[in-house]
């Protein structure tokens, strides 16, 4: 190939990133504006507050809303204490030999598992064998295991970036291991480690194949964590893969991506003032 | 010497396969200043670590040798290193505020210790900072980020720190090395106050800061204590030749 000139270069460097970046927010507004368009019109006071009713074809989607939070907060309390403990563990308290390793490998590639795969097993192992049926408790335990990985990845690297002379002025200071660890570390990784949570969130809102199987897709208000429930998500595939109410499905999927976005921006917002609370 | 506080013997520190410190044998007597200088790896910052037995922290770290404090060895299994650690106050090369305000950095230590009380707390943060030498210029922004004071001032927020954490000794990293000459001025009349109340070791790059503030300065050449003595002999009449070249900036 012919050597263009650097000035020529660095302008075409520009407008072909500059392109890409703009394809990239392309199709984003475009999926937004599609679901928008759709599923905007259909929402109304009603809608939020109403259980479905036919089905799905009528009414709205209250229980369903109920069904997400529940089993997405039941993901979060049981995952995020466990991967975050794993994280300070594996970064803190191992000098990152074999055993460290094996964990750090063997977390990976549980991040790479299909997520129905998760939720066969969850099927096999929580609403079978264990007993809970198509439950909240069995779609929260499989969303936990599926989002673990996600955890414990981004808390090591929140929790590794923190400087490590930090650590040391700590620890000459007459730090303990552990108040070095909640007092010096968490703090500075707690942005990173709440990122990761976030992602998260947004995960086991969206996710579907792994509830399905668990959780089941019951229409009821569910009143307990042994009640069978159906999440946004779930009722989405359901309405569109049963051909129930498009308009409906729309609506649906139109709230959950209102909700992520929602959930996003308090989070960073929260953060904001958090940071500037300790800096 | 009898009225060693710190006493070294036959002392040499690990990493792995890498030996840092070779047979190490010094005293430190109380209240004095004592000056480390030295090349760059000769193992003077390592020598600090071994005292407050920051070393432990690294992996494969293994030593041959005693260290002694007041007949006591710190090496010893009845030994609590935090306890250890909080009877020697450190100041690292590059100044590092934690990410909190000048007050809780100066309060960290005592709070990590088990004291409270607001008022307990407040005298401790003023009487420290005052020692320090930074209380006049902070007194009206403790609340402010430790991180948003200029470089002389969080080293002298850091000797403040530790001054707070009641040490008897303070170990200084070359705490000059990133300061200009007004901020290094300042932090040695520190150290001179400081003297009758502590005992200090300050290891330095900068042979000059040995000369201006030692009572007794040591030589470290590749891990290994080349010579030590009081700092006008060491400055004038060394007795061993790799001193002299290493003053008269012949290698180094």
């Amino acid at each position: 190939m012919r050597r263009l000139g650097p000035r020529i270069e660095e302008k075409a460097a520009r407008v072909g990133l500059w392109a890409l970046t703009l394809i990239t927010v392309g199709v984003l507004v475009f999926i937004i504006f599609f679901i928008m368009r759709r599923g905007l019109p259909v929402l109304s006071l009603e809608f939020l507050t109403a259980n479905p009713a036919e089905m799905g074809k009528s009414g709205g989607i209250f229980s369903t809303i109920v069904g997400t939070v529940a089993l997405t907060a039941l993901a979060i309390l049981i995952a995020a204490p466990l991967g975050v403990g794993t994280a300070i563990y594996l970064t803190e308290y191992t000098w990152g030999g074999p055993v460290t390793r094996v964990i750090r490998f063997g977390a990976e590639c549980l991040a790479g598992i299909p997520s129905i795969i998760f939720g066969l097993f969850g099927f096999i192992l929580f609403v079978t064998k264990l007993g809970f049926g198509w439950s909240i408790l069995s779609g929260g335990l499989t969303l936990a295991f599926m989002l673990l990985p996600t955890i414990i990845r981004t808390s090591e690297e929140a929790i590794k970036s923190v400087p490590e002379a930090y650590r040391s002025v700590s620890f000459s200071l007459g730090g303990t291991k552990w108040q070095t660890v909640t007092r010096v570390v968490l703090p500075s990784a707690l942005p990173g480690i709440v990122t990761g949570i976030v992602l998260s969130v947004g995960r086991s809102i969206g996710e579907t194949a792994a509830t399905i199987f668990t959780a089941g897709s019951a229409l009821r208000m569910p009143t307990s964590i042994f009640s069978s429930s159906r999440t946004m998500s779930v009722h989405f595939y359901i309405l569109a893969r049963e051909g129930i109410s498009a308009p409906n499905a729309y609506g649906t999927a139109a709230i959950l991506i209102i909700a992520i976005l929602g959930i996003n921006l308090l989070t960073y917002y929260l953060m904001n003032r958090l940071i500037k609370k300790y800096s | 010497m009898s009225d060693a506080a710190i006493e070294v013997q036959g002392f040499s520190q690990y990493f792995g396969e890498v030996r840092k410190i070779r047979a190490l044998d010094l005293d430190v007597v109380r209240n004095e200043i004592l000056g480390i200088i030295g090349p760059a790896r000769s193992g003077k910052s390592t020598f600090l670590c071994a005292l407050n037995r920051l070393n432990d922290l690294v992996r494969g770290s293994r030593h041959e040798g005693t260290i002694t404090i007041d007949g006591c060895d710190i090496y010893g299994p009845d030994i609590d290193v935090v306890e250890l650690r909080r009877r020697l106050g450190m100041v690292f090369a590059t100044p590092v505020p934690l990410p909190r305000s000048i007050y809780e950095n100066v309060a960290f230590g005592a709070r990590r210790a088990g004291l409270r009380g607001r008022a307990a707390l407040d005298a401790l943060v003023r009487d420290s900072l005052e020692k320090g030498g930074l209380w006049e210029e902070v007194r009206d922004r403790l609340e402010t980020s430790g991180q948003k004071l200029s470089g002389g001032q969080q080293q002298r927020l850091c000797l403040a720190r530790i001054l707070a954490v009641k040490p008897e000794f303070i170990l200084l990293d070359e705490p000059t090395s990133g300061l200009d000459p007004i901020s290094t001025m300042k932090i040695e009349d520190t150290l001179r106050r400081l003297k009758s109340e502590y005992t200090i070791i300050l290891v330095t790059n900068n042979t000059k800061q040995a000369a201006r503030v030692a009572d007794r300065t040591a030589f470290f050449l590749n891990g290994e204590l080349v010579e030590v003595g009081p700092t006008a002999r060491i400055f004038t009449a060394p007795d061993d030749q790799r001193t002299d070249d290493y003053l008269r900036g012949r290698f180094g």
